[in-house]
Order: structure tokens, then sequence, then C-alpha cells
């Protein structure tokens, strides 16, 4: 396919999107490296910040590759202030507890299920291929959070309480997920992005099969929804994952270590 | 050193998972393959996991292991596509990992929303052989492996995760 100027800055728009939501969210799992409630907690979302790191990292590869040398992957993610980062708001949001940090993945997981499953028809060659090699590491993430739930929600009462509250407080978060506008447009039109729109349903059935399952209330997806990362607008969190996560290359630019 | 390709793939038989010593890149299905164009040595290799740690050291190892035998100015090419998955180990790879004390693979299912939430792994000891096992964790210390216990030999174990 031939990509005109529109295309190839709706692209980079877009991967810088994609990139930002797994880099935020590796970061928050990145918090619990030795904080996990029980070893093999630890070890299993230290695990899944891997692979979403890996994952940010070659769509930041991607942007910088087209960018010609002008700007490095380590630039998207040390240089840029609060306004310039696209993530959602739910990856943003603090861990917690474990019930919070469970609920917020769940959240995320079925959404990228969701997403790299299109994703892996993308007209874009480097696209498809990076949905094909995600949507395995996606999958067993969300079997890791869904045994969470059931095991929280049918757990204690106290466990069921914390879990209740997790997905109270997150899920007006859940909107943005499916948040669209002239990138996303372009793109679709194009047969590059995924059409959003057409696996919501699918996406809140689940959540709400999964809901069930787990003792608790259905939730409504009509609810009203907390929106704003896409622009750069951000929770109060976002400043302090930045000043933890820039603090030393912006101290020290161009250390190598 | 001119060498030709099939002389490459003998030495990089050499180079070894640094997670898992007892698999070759190759076994592993990490080496995808060598190509020589105008003198000029290709080697093609595919990441496990988007964020295996080990591609540097392997990548590193490849361009060591080939320098030792004489082979110079060694291109790396990664790519990502078609994905990797543990269905192409290979059965000396299966073999060898059993012997290690690492339960294979098993082949791996297709992609359903319902499949994901249903799915149950079946997983034997790589000791004693006892169907009488239970996942511990869904994530071990790499992040190609899932801990398992078996009731019958009382043996904790690891098993290389289906991808």
């Amino acid at each position: 396919m031939t990509y005109t100027d529109e295309l190839i800055e709706a692209i980079g728009e877009y991967l810088l999107r994609l990139a930002d939501d797994r880099m935020i969210l590796s970061h928050r799992l990145a918090e619990l490296c030795g904080h996990g409630p029980i070893l093999e907690e630890d070890i299993a979302l230290t695990n899944i910040s891997l692979d979403l790191l890996g994952q940010a990292k070659l769509y930041y590869e991607k942007v910088a590759e087209m960018s010609e040398g002008e700007v490095t992957a380590d630039d998207w993610v040390y240089f840029r202030d609060e306004r310039e980062y696209w993530n959602v708001l739910l990856v943003e949001q603090d861990n917690e507890d474990f019930a919070h940090t469970i609920v917020k993945q769940l959240f995320f997981d079925v959404f990228e299920m969701l997403l790299y499953g299109e994703m892996v028809n993308s007209k874009d060659n480097d696209l498809k291929a990076i949905a094909e090699k995600s949507i395995k590491e996606t999958k067993y993430h969300l079997r890791h959070s869904h045994e969470w739930m059931l095991k929280l929600g049918g757990g204690t009462e106290e466990s069921n309480r914390r879990l209740h509250d997790a997905v109270e407080l997150l899920w007006m978060y859940t909107g943005e997920l499916f948040y669209t506008d002239e990138v996303d447009e372009i793109l679709v039109a194009a047969g590059i992005a995924p059409d959003t729109s057409k696996f919501r349903d699918e996406y809140y059935n689940t959540l709400n099969k999964i809901l069930v399952e787990s003792e608790l209330d259905k939730m409504d997806p009509d609810a009203w929804m907390q929106s704003g990362g896409r622009e750069g607008l951000h929770t109060e969190f976002m400043g302090h994952i930045l000043a933890t996560m820039q603090y030393l290359p912006r101290s020290m630019p161009d250390e190598k270590w | 050193m001119v060498a030709t390709e099939e002389q490459i793939l003998r030495i990089l038989d050499n180079v070894s998972d640094p997670e898992i010593p007892a698999l070759s890149i190759a076994d592993m299905g990490i080496l995808r393959g060598v190509k020589i164009t105008g003198g000029q040595v290709v080697v093609t290799v595919t990441p496990t996991y988007s964020g295996c740690p080990a591609m540097y050291d392997i990548r590193k190892s490849i361009v060591q292991e080939l320098k030792d035998n004489g082979v110079e100015g060694v291109k790396i090419i990664t790519i990502l596509s078609p994905a990797w998955t543990t269905d192409w180990m290979t059965d000396e790879a299966k073999r060898k990992l059993k012997e290690s004390g690492i339960a294979p693979p098993t082949k791996t299912t297709e992609f359903s929303l319902d499949n994901i939430i249903n799915q149950k792994d079946f997983v034997p000891c790589p000791f004693c052989d006892s169907e009488n096992t239970e996942l511990r964790a869904k994530f071990s210390a790499t992040a190609c492996k899932a801990l398992y216990y078996c009731n019958a030999c009382e043996q904790p174990f690891e098993q290389f995760k289906c991808h």
C-alpha cells in the first residue's frame, strides 16, 4: 500500500498511543517488584511488566524509525512531559492494593485481547507482526488476571469487598479505551487500525461475565466515563510516575548504564 | 575464511539460549535462517517474547561465536513475523528440556475469549511422568516458564509454557 503524508502522520500518533499505554502500565507493574503480596505474584507482575515493556519498545522503535533517526525510543520515553503523553487514564491509576492492580490489569487485558485479535488483519505489515506476537502474551496475562478475579471475588468477605471497591473506582476509566478521533478514522478507513467500536459490546459483555463469575454485581457500560489521557490531560498520578521514571536520564542525559 | 551457509549453521549450533543452556538457539526456533550475500553473513533471529531480555545476549553470542571461528562482519536481523511458537521446538529440543527437568510445552491451542477462560493445561511431571501435578504459579524464573508441583514425587518443576 502507498503511504501518504497524512497516513504517515496518523500512524505516528497511533503508535505513540499504543506505546504509551503499555509503557505506563509496564512501569506501574514494575513498581511492584519486591512489593508483591507473595513471591509468585511478585514474579508474575514483573513478567507481565516485561512483556508490556517489550511491546512498547516495538512501537516506539517503529516511530523512531519513521522519524529517520531524529528521535530515539528513549527520547520518547524519558524526555516528554505529562501533556505530551497520550496513554489512557486507566493505566496510570495507582496500584493501591492487589485487588486494584488485578482489576486494572483485567480491564486492560480484555481490551488488548480484542484489539490484537483485530490488528492481526492490519494492512500495515509491522503492526500486523507486532499484533501476532503480542496476542500470545496478552492471552496469558488475561488468564492470570481472570484467575485472580475468581480467587479474590470468591475468597473472603474482605477480598470480595476490596475487589468490589476496585471495580467501582476503575470502571469509569474503561470508556476511554474506545476513544476515537481523526487519527483512528484515517487509519480505520485505510485498514491499518482496528475499529474499536466493533468490539465494544463484546468487551463489556466479557467483563460483566467475569464480574458475575467473581461474585460481583454487573456494571453499566453506559455509565459516565472519565477521559482526557488521549489529549494529554492526566490524573494526579501521572506527574509522579514521570518524576520517578525520568529522573535518572534527565539528571544525567546521554549517560549509559 | 569464506564459509558456506551450512558451515555457519553448524558453528551456530554452539550458541545456546542463556536461560536454558541445554538448548541451542536452533533447537529453540529462535534462529530463523542464515544467508550469505555478497560475502556478508546475515543471520535472522526472532524473539520468544517481546521483552525477552536474553535477545541482547543471544545477538552478542552469535557475533562472538562466528568471530571465534573466523567469520567477521556479521549482520543480525530480528523479525517478528511469523510469530515464534513453541510448536517450532524440535522433538529433540523437547527431549533435552525434559532431561534437564523442565516439562516441555504441549501443542498450542486456537485463540478465543472463551477458550482462554476455560483453558486447562495438562502437564506431566518431567521426573516421574505422573499426571498428578498442579500449577503453582503461572509465571516462573523466566518469561517462558511456569511453576508446577508434582503430587506424586513431591517435586516442584518448571514447565516451558505453550506459546
